[in-house]
């Protein structure tokens, strides 16, 4: 028993020291992410003060002390420290140039509508794929299996862009119903909360969870013709039972691995659906920055939503492996 | 077929091609359907100009905001325009962007891929490290910043998709030339003393295309969904061209309940076009892997 606890402690250290290296390690990657996006906005467009300043002519002193105001006028690797250093004490990349505010309030107003958005649709897919997947599986060419693949094609296929349109507009000429225009945070009005999110956390987890009924479709057909299966039902053992407690542990690691591939997918529907319905979040942020040429948000939103793709991803993977006991934590096994 | 001569194979070819169409049909009805689907799609693109029944750009006050009916089939818009025919000239140009966009992120994409595979070592690490950091990127937001940058036109919309989708395909064409890299022909060639170029050139590509071939067919899918989404959001194709996300955006924006054909009509080919592409790229991989699988079972079993 003792030997146990001591193997025990160990894996736990082991754990620990794995979740510090790839806590590490996301450091290069958010660097270099922000590198690519900030040669992307400063080297491409050439001069910024004449895209700033648009079809308007303006004269080349203005255009001088805009400049001098943007720090345009230091060299590249001074901006990008600059900018970096930014990132660090909380200015979060200065200021917006449409509308003076600081992109630090900007993003405390913005980040929580986003996380909500993801966050549902991320539990609602989860909580309704398993129990899909499984249906699907044992079921298989039968006609629950045929309605979910049928459902899943469509998830998978059909833009969200036009099934948002389509929803509203079905809302509007049957029900003369739309979602209400200003959003509420959960803790003001928790009604109209759900009335405004509602609709885009559906279609996104329409076509979240297609993804992941399709894996665990598949992996739980893979797992009926594993061996402890066979065992567990020559033992006798209730249909049910063979599926939750052998079939549907073996289904869950692929589904769970799908939610970190598919989380890029996710922040780009999270970017149309947010502004389709108006929702004030990171992703509507960006669309309107990226409209109005707003480059110090843009910068700083695009890095955002970068992190948070990487920051589920680490979630995920640390969720797999809690799942998973087979997994290893060793550093070099990580990645 | 025997009164074709036997040393001009081309007839035989062509009839053997049309022979296969019926068989398909029967064994993959959706593969068929699909086909047939993205073939008139494409047939209506590039027939606009004869499909069309308007002159898409041409506005008529009179006929503002009329329903579908024989005079326009998918009912005209707020500035009386023929929706029919600016879906089948917008048909043009999200298609032509989502073919452009996955050619510019095949080439690059397959060559990157492929010679990272085959060098291993070092380059294969560091350019892997590159990979990561762009797949880090929600493909939206890498498109969006791109297109930002290189400001407003069709071919920026274009090349921004193919980069957002160019580290993917990189990815699955090192994937698949990981695969094959140590069969015996490759080894074979390597043995009599062929040169680099000839090796990924005549044998790894050539056998590690068909599974990224699939792939990408699905992409192409992606990037007419990207294009649309770019338009709609109003970072894509320059107005006066009709593209379907901008046709849904201005649907949406200035007659969604007067006009609800307008918002419609341009999603559903747009539907029709991803749906189809996304079947044919499912289908091709299913045939992929039972060919393979016919292929490696008699070795298996020995």
């Amino acid at each position: 028993m003792a030997g146990q606890g001591v193997e025990a402690a160990l894996k736990l250290n082991e754990m620990y020291r794995y979740i510090a290296w790839r806590l590490a390690l996301i450091v290069p990657t958010v660097l270099a992410a922000s590198t690519v996006i900030f040669l992307v906005m400063r080297v491409l467009p050439g001069d910024i003060t004449l895209v700033i300043s648009g079809d308007v002519a303006v004269n080349p002193e203005v255009r001088e002390t805009l400049r001098e105001e943007l720090g345009l006028n230091d060299s590249l690797h001074i901006q990008y420290g600059r900018w970096l250093w930014s990132m660090v004490n909380g200015e979060f990349g200065g200021r917006s140039l449409e509308s003076q505010e600081a992109i630090g309030s900007m993003i405390g107003r913005q980040l929580p509508v986003t996380l909500l958005l993801t966050g549902y649709t991320i539990l609602l897919s989860i909580v309704v794929s398993v129990p899909l997947g499984l249906l699907a599986a044992t079921w298989k060419d039968r006609w629950p299996d045929r309605l979910v693949r049928v459902a899943t094609l469509g998830g998978l296929a059909l833009p969200h862009l036009w099934i948002a349109l389509l929803v509203l507009l079905g809302l509007l000429l049957l029900f003369r119903w739309s979602p209400p225009i200003i959003y509420d945070a959960p803790w003001t009005d928790p009604w109209s909360h759900l009335q405004v999110m509602a609709w885009p956390t559906l279609i996104l987890a329409w076509e979240y969870s297609s993804h992941l009924v399709r894996v665990t479709r598949s992996s739980a057909l893979e797992s009926f013709n594993q061996a402890y299966v066979t065992t567990a039902r020559s033992k006798g053992l209730p249909g049910y039972v063979v599926v939750l407690r052998h079939v549907l542990p073996n289904a869950l690691i692929p589904s769970v691995t799908m939610v970190g591939l598919q989380i890029g997918m996710l922040i780009s529907g999270a970017l149309i659906l947010e502004t389709i319905f108006g929702l004030p979040g990171i992703g509507r942020g960006l669309v309107r920055a990226a409209i109005s040429r707003d480059y110090p948000v843009i910068q700083t939103l695009a890095t955002l939503l970068v992190v948070l793709s990487l920051v589920v991803n680490l979630v995920v993977d640390m969720l797999y492996r809690v799942i998973d006991p087979r997994v290893s934590y060793s550093v070099d096994a990580g990645h | 077929m025997s009164h074709y001569d036997r040393h001009n194979p081309q007839p035989r070819k062509l009839i053997r091609f049309l022979g296969g169409i019926w068989p398909l049909t029967r064994a993959r009805p959706l593969a068929a359907l699909a086909i047939t689907a993205l073939l008139l799609v494409i047939s209506a693109a590039l027939l606009a100009d004869v499909v069309a029944t308007h002159d898409p750009l041409v506005q008529d006050v009179s006929q503002r905001l009329k329903p579908p009916g024989a005079e326009h089939y998918f009912g005209t818009d707020g500035f009386g325009r023929d929706i029919f025919s600016r879906v089948v000239h917008g048909a043009r140009v999200s298609l032509l962007v989502g073919f452009a966009a996955v050619v510019m992120a095949a080439v690059p994409g397959i060559s990157i891929g492929a010679l990272s595979a085959y060098w291993g070592g070092k380059p294969d690490l560091l350019i892997q490290r590159i990979i990561d950091v762009l797949l880090g990127f929600p493909i939206l937001v890498l498109a969006l910043i791109m297109a930002v940058a290189l400001g407003p036109s069709t071919i920026a919309v274009a090349i921004a998709i193919a980069l957002a989708l160019a580290p993917q395909i990189a990815r699955l064409a090192r994937a698949s030339v990981l695969s094959i890299k140590g069969d015996t022909y490759v080894e074979a060639a390597r043995a009599v003393g062929a040169s680099s170029f000839r090796i990924i050139w005549r044998h790894l590509l050539p056998n590690s295309f068909p599974p990224v071939l699939a792939q990408v067919t699905g992409y192409f899918g992606a990037a007419v969904v990207a294009e649309t989404a770019l338009s709609f959001i109003g970072l894509g194709v320059p107005p006066p061209f009709p593209s379907w996300g901008r046709m849904l955006q201005e649907g949406a924006r200035q007659y969604f309940e007067a006009a609800p054909w307008a918002t419609i009509f341009p999603g559903l080919a747009l539907s029709v076009t991803v749906l189809s592409s996304a079947l044919l790229g499912d289908e091709v991989r299913d045939w992929l892997d039972r060919k393979r699988a016919v292929a490696i079972e008699p070795r298996s079993r020995e």
